[in-house]
């Protein structure tokens, strides 16, 4: 199974962008479950793309509005729920922020 | 009885015994839920027919999980799905076979504890875990469901199909899990069965019919659990809890089908047998040293069960019951609970400084129970102009017209503020 965590926190996790994952990263790589992900710049430089009817619309800003954002993801590859629950909770950022694991779509 | 009575009663007794195997066991086979859920239907559906000519088979429950899974391989195979998935349903079958007799079949009790932990599963929605719990467990169909929680045939069937899409894509695992995280998880567990129980126990609205079968399913799976995980107090713990409060239920409606207050019930109408069985599993768990709330919460039951009057309640043990219940899991409601139990075992003076603490708290600043209880205790110190303006507070809060009605009894039926300094008789003229 492959799970999106989406590494979720309000304004003030941002003073946690420069610290890095505290080994978690490295463990997970050498454990064969990490297969990539990135910390993301502030939703304030994000743009929001939409088309209707032909027309492109270009939104400044992130999709939502909300006082939790997204800031980074990882993809990781795990046998299940309880696995990636595991390897989630180990995550520095769950102890802060919020961390949504999402399933990868597979058709 | 004739044929047809004995094959339809032995084809009910197998459904309520049996369904939570075959379906656990045909998930476990092939993981699909709703593939498991239709074969186990069909082979129910079959056997009302050959019980009735072939006679009941020696092992209800692996004729039809022999049968549900021929149904699901056929099916499968219809869908093309290919041979490797064959392979997998078929050397899954399990070691009991309907045929082969002898062998106990060891595989299909945990097949029902990993669909017990998998519908209790933390990452489904609590609602969603209660009615997954019933559905592929205990075989209530969707709109029993929907009965017994006031929502629609509709809606029921939604929570269902997200709760079984979820499990499915995001790959919540069918199976016990490991030690590290068995606690967590049993609790998850339990707290469902509790619920369950609860929601046929307390609930004064909805089916009747549908709420007792509740209560029945949330003490069959509790003794599964205890069965299959014998060396968990807590369970067992749950089960004497489940038990003792069940024993109470035919003296708990009066004939209007009112609710009857524990100190006002006929306690000859207790049902002794679980009595004495909900206080000795109780007492043999206790026996390990290991205690939890559900045990805890038993204790209590158990010394309302065993007091032959309500004058017999060994209320300062109850007292240190909740004490003990609120050092595991604190909690205004079981403060509470110890508040009332003080003023049954020294007197309401004592328990009054209790109340003053959980009204400055503000924690049950919404709730009834709170004035209710302080007007209780001054009724009962025979201070009636504050009972009054207790009685009041609580009328205002409470939610049931049940609970009204009691209160606005109370509030009538005190004796007159200035009962203690009458006026003089009046002398009637003539």
């Amino acid at each position: 199974m492959k799970y999106m965590l989406l590494i979720c926190g309000d304004e003030s996790a941002a003073e946690h962008a420069d610290e890095g994952c505290g080994g978690w990263s490295e463990e997970m790589l050498e454990r064969g479950v990490l297969q990539g992900g990135s910390g993301l710049r502030p939703p304030s430089e994000a743009t929001t793309v939409r088309v209707r009817d032909d027309e492109v619309l270009l939104t400044d800003g992130p999709f939502a509005e909300a006082k939790e954002q997204i800031g980074g993801y990882c993809i990781i590859e795990c046998a299940d729920l309880d696995e990636a629950v595991e390897i989630t909770s180990r995550h520095p950022a769950a102890g802060y922020g919020t961390i949504e694991i999402r399933p990868l779509w597979e058709p | 009885m004739s044929a047809p009575d004995d094959a339809r009663s032995a084809v009910a007794a197998a459904f309520r015994e049996e369904w939570g195997r075959v379906v656990a066991a045909l998930i476990r086979a092939t993981g699909d839920w709703d593939l498991a859920e239709e074969c186990a239907q069909e082979a129910f559906a079959l056997a009302l027919q050959r019980w009735e000519s072939e006679g009941v088979p020696r092992r209800p429950g692996a004729w039809l999980t022999t049968v549900a899974r021929n149904r699901a391989v056929d099916r499968i195979r219809r869908a093309a799905v290919g041979e490797a998935k064959l392979r997998e349903v078929a050397a899954a079958a399990p070691s009991g076979d309907a045929r082969s007799g002898g062998r106990p079949d060891d595989a299909i009790p945990d097949d029902v504890l990993r669909l017990m932990f998998t519908c209790c599963h933390p990452a489904l929605a609590p609602e969603a875990r209660v009615a997954l719990t019933l559905r592929a467990l205990a075989g209530l169909t969707t709109a029993e469901i929907a009965r017994a929680f006031l929502v629609t045939e509709p809606a029921m069937a939604k929570r269902l199909t997200r709760a079984k899409q979820k499990i499915k894509h995001a790959a919540i695992p069918f199976r016990v899990p490991g030690p590290a995280q068995l606690p967590d998880r049993l609790r998850a567990v339990l707290g469902v069965l509790y619920l369950l129980f609860n929601e046929g126990y307390t609930a004064s609205s909805g089916d009747e019919l549908v709420r007792r079968s509740l209560t029945a399913e949330a003490v069959r799976l509790a003794r599964v659990l205890t069965r299959l995980m014998p060396d968990e107090p807590e369970a067992a713990g749950l089960l004497a809890l489940m038990l003792l409060h069940d024993a109470r239920t035919p003296a708990r409606t009066g004939p209007s089908g009112s609710l009857i207050p524990l100190e006002e019930q006929d306690r000859t109408r207790w049902d002794r047998d679980r009595i004495e069985e909900g206080v000795a599993l109780l007492d043999r768990t206790l026996a390990r040293r290991s205690p939890g709330p559900y045990q805890v919460q038993a204790a209590i039951a158990a010394c309302h069960a065993t007091a032959r009057t309500p004058a017999d309640t060994d209320w300062p043990q109850i007292a240190a019951l909740y004490a003990h219940l609120a050092r595991l899991t604190p909690s205004p409601v079981v403060e509470l609970n110890r508040a009332i139990a003080i003023a049954m075992a020294d007197g309401p003076a004592a328990a009054l400084p209790l109340l003053d603490a959980l009204d400055s708290s503000g924690a049950l600043a919404a709730h009834h129970l709170l004035p209710a209880t302080r007007a209780d205790l001054l009724r009962r110190l025979n201070r009636p102009a504050e009972a009054a303006t207790a009685y009041r507070q609580a009328l205002a809060l409470a939610p049931t017209a049940p609970e009204r009605h009691y209160l606005a009894h109370r509030l009538a039926t005190l004796p007159h503020p200035d009962a203690r300094s009458p006026d003089p008789p009046h002398i009637p003229s003539t």
